[in-house]
């Protein structure tokens, strides 16, 4: 598997040093749909350039970067072409080791399966996948993320939206501690992967067999560890964060711009033209309902999906990038990497032909009607933010979708997979 | 003896008031006409018992001196842009629009708090509405606007420096400010303010400027200086209907009958410089009284009216002024520095701000002081600005930057920049447009946003030595900004104010918005409910209606049911 993973390294990194010798980059580097006040690459350098001027970054409304970002550019400002590329081949080599252990980790589970297989419903075995099908699983999810255009536009753009991505892909690679310390890597960077909290402990119980009963001391303890370890080391970041310009100056600029929204600039979601338009009145409940959204699908998904934790964290990264306050398409591109993991579901769902055609024809609407906003002046804020619309409803029935699927087949699974009826006819399932 | 004894009286209370108009044609056929009104009162305002004896200061501006321990007060209101390459250098520069800046005592504890309300009394005072002052618009400028009266010492704190470009000045401007001088509109030069002659001008500002002044070389003793000014433009073709002749009556549409009773001194200037022997225009009625001085780096000489002869008013008792041209030959003095400022770029989204200084000096440079106060919905990106002079690039030696915070405060950026000889000098800056909230736009948002003016300040070498002895009598309008040494003289320049349009949301659509956002939210919770809340079930259809009566009925009955 080493020589066409190196493969698709070799040409994705190909593609993105191509890109950036272009005229394209600057092009890219502008674009409201690949960049956010948050993870814009000017914004960076215009962070640096206050530095040097003896101002501190945080102590106007252009920089909105966390200063492990300053630290780290501070010193590869001149590389930082390399830096992203290497953050995207990190992120590729990541899931696709992580979806390696995963399928094993199937594999594994479906042995035990078939060895009680005269306890489950014969005809459900063709549900069941052979290790030969997944053999090409990991391979593809490299593949859909690194030539996946989103993170190629992403990467061009130097937007540090790659860099967010990495540590939440690494996480479910490793052992328990270096898993709660990149976890809160990410957290540090933009608040919403606390989210993954839940997932990530959920795996790690699963992989030391550790049942998930709140009933058991096994299961406090575990989850007390994990918790000591991840918020002793986002303390340990953020205490190192003060000691880098001596202030706590970047606390407001960087997580209460996350949570308070002022800053109105278009982008794919659904924040800123509804606080555009909000009665002042409304605007602090609003905007307390919209941050909640976030983070209040953990609790239920997790309970429902307690013993699918990858599941759920493909399902909590969506809900992530679909609602978060600056949303952008590498946040996308994040979730969308890991659809080859549930190709097995293409069976069950019902809207795939109809969300992938509104995905392309909003990804394609989207420059042409911010150039007729912006620069022609013949459209209005309306149009884009209508497209606005349409393409996050299409994500929430592409993830709703796929969640049904999954859930069917595991309802098939237990219950069979050809259903009669009391007369013998064939059934239909509903949710009731 | 009357004027013996009013002069004794002048004396014993420690007043002065001067008045003075200041005439100069210009190269194009128009013509400048600037009037100074000077009040000095040796008084003390900030000591415990208020003073409340009043007699040729405005009472209005001694109380706001003494409540809001005003240092310095310097306020104007323009209408129009002054034209540098047309009319040369004004004698006293203002940026269209109105500007506001204060030094405070050092005993000023709050300086917001007292900037705030100062703002407020003096949009009562003068019928402004500078009452739109917050803290969006208001810098602190750090080395741009030193103190013009005494100096003890500049702690920047205490200054506080305001424009707002959009605001139109009017008639309702003009009568408060003149009921702050001493005759009124009654007597003296201030008859000649009418509105309806003075609006229909190519440019009017009207300045008021207050500043402790030292009265002798050692500054044993203090007093308070109340300047005001008034500068307007006549146009030739507008004002003047095409004929290059003007005359009092024809720009004021009145004449001089009397100078104000309370003045020591009432005088009008013309400008003569390029006209010594007659040659390009004609001066009635001829005066023999001649002037010089030292103005704007140039020896200047002037035609002298003394308005409280009364020889002046000859037989007729009245003064109407006449310049009539006899060619239309004569060079203009080319103004030493000149700025220009527009926006380029295309599109909502980005743009540049590029600032234009031209160095016309043959041989020598000299540094100035570029203030740019740009508001915080124009995102600037300090690390793109650049400075080129003849194509190359020339670094400024200072820069003091100051980002903007979103809906607090504006940027602030101060640069000295060294002007090479006889050049062009470029800055540019890039700066993103923000999208504001909908309540934030006015009501004619596709009007357009307004950049306030740049200022630049310098001093520029002069071809003359200017006269440094500040208690030596001299012309008001020539001795407005003091001279430190003799071979350079202080200009400030203002550049054209700019108009950006910014992305405007729909503002017919608030209702329609939260409908729909909150409906595709509302889909995606209803599709996830759904699917955490429910379980699949087998569908057994419905049995028909027919069939349910029948099952009803036999239930009834006692017999068994259908299937």
């Amino acid at each position: 598997m080493a020589a066409p993973l190196t493969l698709l390294l070799v040409v994705a990194v190909t593609i993105r040093a191509a890109l950036y010798r272009s005229s394209l980059a600057e092009v890219i580097a502008e674009r409201v749909e690949v960049v956010s006040p948050i993870t814009a690459w000017k914004r960076v350098i215009e962070g640096l350039a206050l530095l040097d001027l003896g101002v501190s970054p945080y102590s106007g409304d252009v920089f909105h970067e966390t200063p492990l970002v300053i630290y780290l550019f501070h010193f590869l400002v001149d590389y930082a072409e390399i830096t992203f590329m290497l953050a995207d081949v990190i992120s590729a080599i990541a899931l696709y080791l992580a979806v390696k252990e995963y399928n094993k980790q199937v594999v594994r589970k479906k042995q035990k399966f078939a060895l009680e297989a005269d306890r489950y419903p014969q005809d459900c075995l063709e549900l069941i996948r052979s290790p030969k099908e997944m053999l090409y699983i990991p391979l593809k999810v490299a593949m859909f993320y690194l030539l996946n255009p989103f993170t190629i536009l992403s990467c061009v753009a130097k937007s540090t939206c790659g860099l967010n991505n990495a540590p939440q892909i690494i996480t479910p690679h490793c052992f328990k501690i270096s898993f709660a310390v990149f976890l809160c890597l990410a957290t540090y960077q933009s608040i919403y992967p606390l989210t993954l909290c839940a997932p990530a402990m959920l795996y790690l119980m699963q992989r030391q067999y550790i049942p998930v009963n709140y009933r058991r001391a096994s299961f406090w303890w575990f989850v007390v560890q994990y918790l000591f370890m991840y918020l002793g080391s986002l303390f340990v970041l953020i205490c190192l964060s003060f000691f880098l310009l001596g202030s706590w100056d970047y606390l407001p600029s960087v997580y209460g711009f996350i949570l308070s929204v002022p800053d109105l600039t278009p982008n794919i979601g659904l924040f800123w033209y509804f606080f555009a338009e909000m009665f002042e009145h409304f605007r602090l409940f609003f905007l307390c309902v919209f941050q909640i959204n976030v983070f209040f699908y953990t609790v239920p998904l997790s309970i429902k999906l307690k013993d699918h934790p990858v599941f759920l964290m493909f399902m909590q990264l969506a809900v992530i990038s679909i609602f978060k306050s600056y949303p952008t398409v590498g946040d996308i591109a994040l979730y969308m990497a890991l659809l080859p993991v549930w190709s097995h579901l293409h069976r069950f769902l019902r809207n795939i032909f109809l969300v992938s055609c509104v995905l392309l024809a909003c990804s394609v609407l989207f420059p042409v009607l911010w150039h007729l906003w912006i620069y022609a002046g013949s459209a209005n804020s309306n149009f884009y933010y209508a497209i606005t619309l349409l393409f996050n409803v299409a994500q929430i029935l592409l993830v709703s979708d796929y969640f049904y699927a999954f859930l069917r087949r595991e309802h098939h699974l237990i219950h069979g997979l050809y259903l009669k009826k009391k007369d013998g006819s064939e059934a239909t399932l509903v949710l009731k | 003896m009357i004027v013996w004894s009013q002069s004794a009286l002048q004396l014993a209370t420690n007043y002065d008031f001067q008045e003075e108009l200041v005439i100069r044609p210009l190269h194009s056929g128009d013509i400048y006409a600037s009037f100074q009104f000077r009040t000095l009162w040796e008084t003390d305002f900030m000591r415990e018992n208020k003073v409340s004896h009043y007699r040729l200061f405005p009472k209005s501006l001694g109380q706001v001196i003494s409540k809001f321990s005003v240092r310095e007060l310097h306020i104007s209101f323009t209408q129009g842009y002054w034209r540098t390459m047309q009319w040369g250098q004004p004698f006293l520069p203002s940026p269209p629009g109105a500007e506001l800046w204060v030094w405070f005592q050092d005993s000023v504890t709050d300086v917001d708090a007292a900037w705030k309300e100062l703002t407020n009394v003096l949009s009562g005072i003068f019928c402004a509405s500078l009452n739109f002052i917050d803290s969006t618009n208001t810098v602190q400028p750090s080395a741009s606007f030193k103190p013009l009266g005494i100096v003890n010492e500049t702690d920047h704190r205490f200054l506080r420096y305001a424009t707002l470009p959009r605001e139109i000045v009017c008639t309702e401007n003009l009568t408060p400010w003149k009921k702050l001088l001493p005759c009124g509109s009654k007597a003296g030069l201030a008859v000649l303010l009418k509105s309806e002659k003075l609006f229909h001008s190519s440019f009017f500002s009207q300045t008021v400027h207050i500043r402790p002044v030292c009265q002798d070389r050692e500054c044993k003793t203090t007093s308070w200086e109340l300047r005001q000014t008034l500068n307007v433009v006549f146009d030739l073709h507008t004002s003047g209907q095409g004929k290059r002749e003007w005359s009092l009556f024809k720009m004021f549409s009145r004449t001089l009958t009397e100078a104000c009773p309370l003045a020591s001194s009432s005088k009008i200037y013309i400008d003569v410089t390029d006209n010594p022997q007659e040659e390009y225009f004609e001066l009635s009625p001829a005066t023999p009284l001649l002037s010089q001085a030292v103005v704007l780096g140039d020896r200047r000489t002037f035609s002298v009216y003394d308005l409280t002869q009364q020889v002046t008013f000859g037989t007729v008792r009245s003064l109407n002024l006449l310049i009539r041209w006899k060619s239309t030959e004569g060079s203009m003095l080319r103004p030493l520095l000149h700025a220009e400022r527009y926006v380029a770029g295309y599109g909502l989204q980005t743009g540049e701000i590029h600032t234009v200084m031209y160095n016309n000096h043959p041989f020598r440079s000299f540094p100035v002081l570029l203030l740019d106060s740009v508001p915080w919905y124009l995102r600037l990106y300090i690390h793109t600005l650049t400075v080129t002079s003849k194509g190359k690039d020339n670094t400024p030696s200072y820069i003091h930057y100051q980002p903007s915070k979103d809906r607090m405060r504006p940027h602030l950026l101060e640069m000295l920049v060294q002007l090479p000889p006889h050049s062009v000098t470029e800055v540019t800056v890039q700066f993103e447009r923000a999208l504001l909230k909908w309540t934030e736009y006015t009501p004619d948002p596709n009007h357009g946003f307004y950049v306030g003016s740049s200022v630049i300040s310098a001093l520029v070498p002069s071809s003359v030595a200017m006269d440094t002895n500040i208690t030596q009598e001299q012309p008001l309008f020539s001795s407005f900004f003091p001279c430190k040494e003799e071979s350079s003289y202080f200009v400030r320049v203002y550049t054209e104010p700019l108009l950006v349009n910014l992305p405007t949301p729909d503002f017919s659509m608030p209702y329609n918005v939260i409908c729909l956002t909150c409906t595709v939210v509302a889909v995606g919770y209803g599709s996830l409910y759904n699917l955490l809340t429910r379980s699949f079930q087998i569908e057994e259809p419905n049995p028909r209606l027919a069939k349910k009566i029948a099952n009803f009925i036999r239930r009834i009955r006692g017999v068994p049911l259908l299937s």
